[in-house]
Parts: structure tokens; C-alpha cells; sequence
């Protein structure tokens, strides 16, 4: 029970919540029963079937609605009289300015992105309000609190960076299932379906390969009056036959490893195959184009089942024709989105075609559709709990005067006993570029690198920002906003395209850029060291941020310590995001720095991590996802070089 | 076990936690039942995670009259007098709990159940006790312990900002895998009333205080007829004595059990929410792992106190019982 004095916080109190999803429902509730009064909530996403498993203040006759005013309609139905002042639009828009956040008394999330967690990290930390900031996953959870000086910031600790593979391990050289799925999503379903403007990847192979990119590109064109059929099975032998083929021409490549085995669809699908798709009975009724769904049109009914090589290439041909048959507007339009059933059934069948190509176990649908779409898995009862612990540092936050801040993790297996365990929390790190303003370091070529690199790939990737501000002392570099004037847009425009040293304000080994994010209301410093060579592999971007340090280890009693929505860089907001999977009982926040830096990744809405959980036996690297980034192709241009 | 296979409709639904549990356990969910009685704050936030997870079927228990009271730490019930009037707990629980998940059958039960014969209890998988006399927790859980069917027995309690959760099931056998094998585990649990006669001497002197508290309040409710709901501040003095008494017995210090604990689990009438949503929380995991037979369940006692924020398990067992 709260005390007087407690209560008498609370009942002051203005709260913001930031999400309104699995642990922003459990929140709204035990706030609104734990007598808050004033409660704002912002959520830009609308209500789907699968969150109906957690976030229960949403019914079935909700899907598609906002998720921040039903919460706010649910819960005042039991607590009619308390003000929740709903949302529904993105923690990142202009308006939610540092005045915005200023006026609450502590900032709540219940995100699951990275990015926007470290932009409410930082609009927090200059507004000066408590943030206490939460995640979970399955069984695992934690609570954690943010206050400026006294506390370290969201970022005083790097998060892991995602887990990313070379190109080559994708295109040419896969081990594991997740290699595949990538394959088969962002080279062969984008080629097929997606943006043909597009670079994409999906011929390129280890060895400068005798066939010019013209050819490819005939290939994959549905040729006018061509018989869908014909062109599933061209694609099909293309993909898993002909390029395998190539592949195993250059012996190099195979020294050390497992030889893959082209398939063709003559060898796995006699011609019968028409005959059944041809059986009227199992066609859909209805041309509703989400209903479309090759499973359901060959009788394949559970998303459980690990397909055989067969029903995967039936599965691949009938989804193909499928999409030219019903829903032949979308192609060329197309990105890949979980919840497309069509989609998922393609980008199923390919992988595991793939994958039994190379020797890779297969995997069902179910469990393509999680890796692919990279699903958080998720229930109730944690959420519950860690709504709980949120709402009890809250309540210790309003009241000033009380310094027993907790850190709280929620762990699966017990820990010295314990299933919840409090962690003092740590000082802020000195060295942490976002709370103490140290200055980084850049390592660069500043005659190669452009102003652009530098731009896309350090200030909004790496740092978070979205709308960025660059100064070199009292020259304007670049910047980004609405009301600037044409002559000043083409400028910068044009700096973007020179390379470091012949911008207008030449930037060379010595400079200092002031970097800023005026709408976070975020600076930081950054020296510019010249730098001739860097290593392809290692160093794809040709340059190396560095300069925050981990802090010392001050932890007492931690066995286990988690972070969720670990998302990556910012780059783009559509794309799919890396996951770090992490074992259960030896989890360790990473620096950025110890992580493998091969490729690159980008954010997406959501984040994950995905332990170990099924008995199953899972395949831990199985969850991460990479998106390729469009300089790939420059990359393995670099290598060929050798 | 297994069978049918789960519904599309289901399928969708449930898609997030199947990732969690696998498609066998949420089928073991939805043919289970479980029966719940002592409607407060936190056994309200157990019955929304259990519903929410898809068990086949959900029976309440809760003869007393809604009172204003009850609507401070439970949100089941919608506080609009005309409503909640003339019904029960269990009345007005049912009709929210049915609303967050239309697969699951939630029904009402009347009556002193703990009178209710071994019969009665042979229908459910899952035994929830709540707010209910020390007897009466003896009593349901000797009933269920007869069957040769394994029920599951829980009792939760939450005092203040403290939280108190049982596990009894038995002789529990399950499999996991380590590595690459798959390995039988077999737990047994004592009774509820086996664990509490475990001397107190023969714990761990690090062990939650709370545990010893919590008994000393039991013992005192039960002595003087008290329902839980009764005993105030009033009575801290003669539950001082209590202590003092019970220490002696058990050949231990009176400061294992501070005052301050002892005040603030007797003053803190009503629950305090947060605390419902994790003990709520940690229970329901704990029933899901029982009738999935996946994961390690407690065992067999869990203690927290917000004070600390430790959530702590505790094994209250005689060894010589082979428990």
C-alpha cells in the first residue's frame, strides 16, 4: 500500500508513457490503479490480431485502430475519472520537443526500437526529466532508471551492435538458415517483386564470374506472354541450379567447405505439378489479394510442418504464380512484410530450398516467418511484472528526496535464488558522448571520404541523430530542416557530394565537427584524424568512430544483464533490423567496439532479441537479420581488387 | 498429448507465445482447467495472464459482495454501482475475464469449496487459493494431493507491498533439454502444511524474512478467526506477542522477524497494485510451466517485498521427507 506521502506524489503527478503495446498496456493499467491522474501516451501503431495475446486491453473488433485511444477508452472504463491524454503519432515528430517533454514528472517507456529510445534518451537528458526505461522479451525482462547526474543515460552503455554477415556469406558461401532467409528476402524476393531500380546483389559471386550483368538482368524479367509456369520454374533453375552451378566452378571457394548441390525443377517436380494446381477445389473463392495464399491452394495447412524439398519448390512456384495472378499491380512495388501471407510462404520456400541446397536444415514456416520478420516473441506475464517494478522506481522518482533507484532484472532461471533482482544503478559514464559531452574520435580518409559518407553512415547510424546539424566552428556544413532557402539547400547538396577535404570549410586531420540534433537538442564534438588505409573487411565504411569508453565495472551482484530492443544503426526506418541472440544465462552488454563490424544493418520499427527458448533445438544465430546496404556491390567491387 | 492440431484462428492469436512455449505447450493450455478462488488485486491479475494464454477453461470462486473496497487494486470490476450491485466477485470477474479471450470458458462456482469432496476438485489441472483461512488452505490442498490425478496447488497472498506465492505439485516429472539431450527432472513438493512445519532453525539464516512474517500473521488469523481482510494496525500488539511466542518455540531470535515488517504487512489493508501485476505475473508463469510441463517450476516458495525488490525463491522442504 503507498503511503500518504507517496500517494500524494502520485496523485500530482503528470506521467508521459511512451508505447502503448504489450508493456505499455500492463503500465496504463497498474498506474491508473496505483491512483496516477494525469497520463499521456504516445503510439504511433494500430492494433493487430497477434498482439491480442498480450495487450489486453484490446478486443478482436479493435484491429486497426490506435492503439494509444483504446488503451486510454479501456482503461478509464475502471477508472472513469483519471485524464489520459492519448497519441497517436510517432515519440519522433517536432512536436514532442524538450517543452513537450518537460512538463512530466517522469517519462515512462515501453518501446521497442533502439532509435527511439535514444532520441527520448536525449530529449530527456536536456529537459532534464527521470526517464525510466524497460524491456522484455519471452521470459526475460528489465527495468532500468535514467536520471541526468545522477544516473547513467540510456547511452552511457553502448549497446550491442547487431549482428551483420558479409555479402559474400550471403550471396555465395551460406552456413546457416538465417544466411538463407536473407538471401531469399532481400536479394531474391526484392529482385523479383521489388523496386527494379534497385542495386541488387543477388548474381554477384565470389569470383568475377564470366557473365555480365546484362544477362542477369534478362533473366529475372517475366519475359510478355511468357507462361507463369514456364517462368517460376526458369527463376527456380536460375537461382538454385544454374548460379549454384557457377558457384561451384570456382574451387577456391569450396576448398574448406561443404560443396552445395544444384537442384532443378525438372529433378524435384515432374511436370505433373500443373495438374494440380490446376484442381479448382483448392483455388481461393475470393480474389481478396491478403487472403491469397499458396499453402492454403496446395493443401499445406500447418504453418508447423517442415516442408520437404518438394512441397518447398511447389510451394516457391505456386507462390510465384500466385503473385502474378492475383496481385500482378503490387510487383515492382513490393518490400517484404511479415504479415503478407504470400510473402512469407515465398521467402519460406526459397530459403529452404536454399538451405537444402547447402546442406542447412530446414525450417517450417512458423519458424521462417519469426526469423524473416524478425517477431519478437512475447507474452503477458512479463510484461505484467515488469509494469509493476516501472511503476514502483516511478513513484520513488516523484519523490525526490529518496536515492534508492533500482536497476530490476527478470530473469528466466533463478539467479543467487532470485527470479527478480535489484541492481543498484551506475554513475553516469564520464566518456559517454551523450551525457557528458566528451568528444569522439573520427578516424578518416579525408580525401576519399565524402561529405555524405560522413553524414549517413557516422551521424545518423552511429549517432542517433535524425536531423542533423554540421559545423565546422562557424561554417555551416550541412544541415536539414523545412524552412530553408533553395540556394542553401543546393549548397549543402553539393557539400554532401565532395569529399571531406574540399568542402567550403576543408575538413582535414586536426578539425573538430560540432555535430548537433537541434529537435533532441543533442551535441557532441567530434575530432577528425586522417587516416590513409582501412581494412575492406573490417572497416567497410572507411571510417571508425570511436572514443567512449565502457564504463568501469561497478556492477555488485550481476550475473546477467539484458537490453532489449537492441536495434542498430538508424539508418533506415523502413528496413529490417538486426537482432543480437544472446544465451539465456551469460548475457553481457557489448560495446560497440567488441562487436564484429562486418556489414551494415538498419533499424526498423521493431527490434528483438531472441534467446534460446524453444526445446527444440534452435539454432542461435538463426534470429539475427541483415539487411544488406546498397554499397555492398562497392564493397565486393573493393575485393575483387585482390 | 497432442492430437488436434491448433485452430488457424488460434494459430494467429497466439502466434507470439508459441514462440515462447511451442505449439505442444499451447495445446496442453488449451485443454486445462483451472479453478481460482479469492478475488483481490492479485489473483485478478493471474486470472487476466491465464486467460490471456489460452487454458481451456477458467472457474471462479468468490461468494462476497462487491464492496467498494474491492475495487481498488482489481480492474476486473467496473466501478459503477448499478453494475456491481447485488452481484458477486466471482460474478462481476467473469463477465470481464471473458472479454480478453473468447476461446476460454469462465465460469462461476458457488459455495464454501472447501468443503467440496476430492470430485470436485478431480475436474481442474490447476488449484489458485487465495484469501482464505490457514484450515482451508490445508484442507484444499490434502484434497488435491488425494487424487491420483496431479492437481496443481497454488496459495498467493499479498500484504502491503509484499507478495507470497506456494507451489505444491507433488511429484512433478518433466523433460528439458540440455545441450543435445533430453533429460527427465523430477521435483518433489511437500504439502503446504509439511513446508510449514519445517523448523525454522533448519533454514538458511539468509532466507527471506518475509516468509517468517507472513506465518506469524497466518497463525494469528487463524487463532483469532480473523479473514485476512480483517486484521488492522489494531492488532499489531498482540501479534508482537504472537511473534515473541512462536520464536520461542522454534528456538530462534525475535529480530528474525523485524517490527517494521511485521507493522507494515498488518497496517496495508489493501493491496498495493504494482506488486499485484508481479505477483500476478510470476504466478501465472509458474501455472503455464505446470500444465505445458516446460520450463523449471519454483519450488516452492516465492517471496517479494518492494522494499528490496528482491524476488526471491525459497525451497521450504524437509530433506528426510525426500521432498
Amino acid at each position: 500500500m503507498a503511503s500518504e506521502q507517496q500517494l500524494s506524489a502520485i496523485k500530482g503527478a503528470k506521467v508521459l508513457m511512451v508505447g502503448a503495446g504489450g508493456i505499455g498496456c500492463e503500465l496504463l493499467k497498474t498506474l491508473a490503479l496505483s491512483g496516477f491522474r494525469d497520463i499521456h501516451i504516445i503510439d504511433m501503431d494500430t492494433i493487430e490480431v497477434s498482439n491480442l495475446n498480450r495487450q489486453f486491453l484490446f478486443r478482436q473488433s479493435h484491429v486497426g485502430q490506435s492503439k494509444a485511444k483504446v488503451a486510454r477508452d479501456a482503461v478509464l472504463r475502471f477508472r472513469p475519472h483519471i485524464s489520459i491524454t492519448p497519441y497517436h503519432a510517432n515519440v519522433k515528430d517536432s512536436d514532442f520537443n524538450v517543452e513537450f517533454f518537460k512538463q512530466f514528472n517522469v517519462v515512462l517507456n515501453g518501446l521497442d526500437n533502439l532509435d527511439a529510445r535514444r532520441h527520448v534518451n536525449r530529449l530527456c537528458l536536456a529537459g532534464n526529466v527521470p526517464l525510466i526505461e524497460s524491456g522484455t522479451t519471452g521470459f526475460l525482462g528489465q527495468v532500468t532508471v535514467h536520471i541526468k547526474g545522477k544516473t547513467e543515460c540510456y547511452e552511457c552503455q553502448p549497446k550491442p551492435a547487431p549482428k551483420s554477415y558479409p555479402v559474400c556469406t550471403i550471396t555465395s558461401t551460406p552456413s546457416k538458415f538465417i544466411h538463407c532467409i536473407v538471401w531469399a528476402k532481400d536479394l531474391l524476393f526484392a529482385k523479383l517483386f521489388g523496386d527494379r531500380n534497385q542495386a541488387n546483389d543477388l548474381n554477384v559471386r565470389s569470383s568475377d564470374a564470366a557473365n555480365s550483368s546484362e544477362q542477369a538482368e534478362d533473366v529475372f524479367e517475366h519475359r510478355n506472354n511468357e507462361d507463369i509456369e514456364q517462368y517460376g520454374r526458369r527463376i527456380y533453375d536460375h537461382v538454385f541450379g544454374y548460379n549454384i552451378e557457377v558457384a561451384l566452378s570456382n574451387e577456391e571457394t569450396w576448398k574448406n567447405r561443404n560443396k552445395p548441390k544444384p537442384i532443378y525443377s525438372r529433378d524435384v517436380l515432374p511436370a505433373e505439378l500443373n495438374q494440380q494446381n490446376g484442381n479448382a477445389e483448392n483455388k481461393l473463392v475470393t480474389d481478396d489479394p491478403s487472403s491469397v495464399s499458396a499453402m492454403a491452394s496446395l493443401g499445406l495447412k500447418n504453418p508447423q510442418d517442415i516442408w520437404s524439398v518438394t512441397e518447398n519448390s511447389r510451394i516457391f512456384l505456386e507462390a510465384l504464380k500466385l503473385f502474378y495472378e492475383k496481385r500482378e499491380k503490387e510487383i515492382g512495388n513490393l518490400t517484404f512484410d511479415k504479415d503478407d501471407q504470400l510473402a512469407v510462404e515465398f521467402v519460406t520456400a526459397a530459403a529452404n530450398i536454399r538451405a537444402a541446397s547447402f546442406g542447412i536444415p530446414l525450417h517450417s514456416l512458423f519458424e521462417a516467418k519469426g526469423i524473416a520478420g524478425n517477431i519478437v516473441h512475447a507474452v503477458a506475464t512479463t510484461n505484467a511484472i515488469i509494469a509493476g517494478l516501472i511503476v514502483i522506481e516511478a513513484i520513488k522518482v516523484l519523490q525526490n528526496g529518496t536515492n534508492n533507484y533500482r536497476m530490476t532484472y527478470c530473469l528466466e532461471h533463478p539467479s543467487k535464488k532470485m527470479l527478480l533482482m535489484p541492481v543498484e544503478p551506475f554513475e553516469p559514464n564520464k566518456s559517454c558522448y551523450v551525457c557528458s559531452e566528451t568528444p569522439l574520435l573520427l578516424e578518416v580518409n579525408t580525401h576519399h571520404s565524402k561529405l555524405r559518407d560522413f553524414v549517413e553512415k557516422i551521424v545518423k547510424a552511429k549517432l542517433g541523430m535524425s536531423f542533423p546539424l554540421i559545423m565546422h566552428g562557424s561554417s555551416l556544413l550541412y544541415e536539414v530542416g523545412d524552412d530553408l532557402d533553395e540556394s542553401m539547400v543546393a549548397n549543402y547538396a553539393a557539400n554532401l557530394e565532395k569529399v571531406l577535404s574540399e568542402l567550403p570549410s576543408p575538413v582535414t586531420n586536426g578539425t573538430i565537427l560540432t555535430v548537433e540534433d537541434l529537435q533532441q537538442e543533442f551535441s557532441c564534438n567530434i575530432n577528425v584524424k586522417h587516416r590513409e588505409e582501412f581494412d575492406e573487411e573490417k572497416e567497410p565504411d572507411g571510417m571508425v568512430l570511436s572514443g567512449w569508453t565502457q564504463p568501469p565495472e561497478k556492477a555488485k551482484d550481476i550475473d546477467v544483464s539484458i537490453d532489449n530492443g537492441n536495434g542498430v544503426s538508424t539508418l533506415k526506418a523502413s528496413q529490417a533490423v538486426s537482432v543480437e541472440a544472446e544465451e539465456i544465462d551469460n548475457i553481457e552488454v557489448m560495446s560497440t567496439e567488441t562487436a564484429a563490424k562486418k556489414r551494415k544493418i538498419s533499424d526498423m520499427s521493431e527490434s528483438s532479441e531472441i534467446s534460446n527458448r524453444k526445446v527444440e533445438d534452435v539454432d542461435d544465430d538463426g534470429d539475427e537479420i541483415v539487411m544488406l546496404d546498397d554499397d555492398s556491390a562497392d564493397c565486393i567491387k573493393k575485393r575483387r581488387v585482390h | 498429448m497432442d492430437g488436434e492440431e491448433l485452430t488457424e484462428q488460434e494459430t494467429a492469436l497466439y502466434d507470439r507465445q508459441i514462440r515462447v512455449w511451442g505449439a505442444d505447450a499451447q495445446r496442453r493450455l488449451s485443454k486445462s482447467h483451472v479453478l481460482v478462488s479469492g478475488l483481490k488485486g492479485t489473483v485478478a491479475e493471474f486470472c487476466k495472464n491465464i486467460v490471456l494464454a489460452g487454458v481451456g477453461s477458467l472457474t471462479l470462486i468468490d461468494d462476497r459482495p462487491v464492496t467498494e473496497d474491492a475495487l481498488t487494486a482489481n480492474f476486473l470490476i467496473p466501478p459503477d454501482e448499478n453494475l456491481y450491485s447485488g452481484k458477486t466477485l466471482a460474478d462481476i470477474c467473469c463477465d470481464s475475464l471473458k472479454e480478453f479471450n473468447p476461446m476460454v470458458r469462465v465460469s462461476v462456482e458457488k459455495g464454501d469449496f472447501s468443503n467440496f469432496d476430492g470430485d470436485f476438485f478431480e475436474k481442474f489441472d490447476v488449484v489458485v487459493v487465495s484469501c482464505c483461512s490457514l484450515t482451508a488452505k490445508k484442507t484444499i490442498n490434502e484434497k488435491c494431493r488425494k487424487l491420483s490425478k496431479r492437481v496443481a496447488f497454488y496459495t498467493v497472498d499479498c500484504r502491503d507491498s509484499c507478495g507470497e506465492l506456494f507451489v505444491d505439485l507433488k511429484n512433478y516429472t518433466y523433460s528439458k533439454k540440455k545441450l543435445d539431450e533430453t533429460i527427465e527432472c523430477q521435483i518433489q513438493y511437500p504439502s503446504f502444511e509439511e513446508a510449514i512445519a519445517v523448523p525454522w532453525k533448519s533454514l538458511p539464516r539468509r532466507m527471506s524474512k518475509l516468509y517468517f512474517a507472513m506465518r506469524v500473521i497466518e497463525r494469528f488469523e487463524e487463532a483469532e478467526g480473523h479473514t485476512p481482510g480483517q486484521t488492522s494496525i489494531e492488532d499489531l500488539p498482540k501479534i508482537l506477542k504472537l511473534r515473541k511466542e512462536v520464536c520461542e518455540a522454534q528456538s530462534v531470535n525475535e529480530s528474525l522477524i523485524p517490527d517494521s515488517l511485521l507493522e507494515r504487512l498488518v497496517a496495508g489493508t489493501s493491496e498495493f497494485p504494482p506488486v499485484c501485476a508481479i505477483i500476478g505475473g510470476i504466478l501465472g508463469q509458474e501455472v503455464i510451466k505446470a500444465i505445458s510441463g516446460k520450463g523449471d517450476p519454483l519450488k516452492n516458495f516465492f517471496l517479494f517485498d518492494a522494499v528490496d525488490g528482491k524476488g526471491v525463491i525459497e525451497d521450504i522442504s524437509n530433506p528426510n521427507n525426500g521432498s
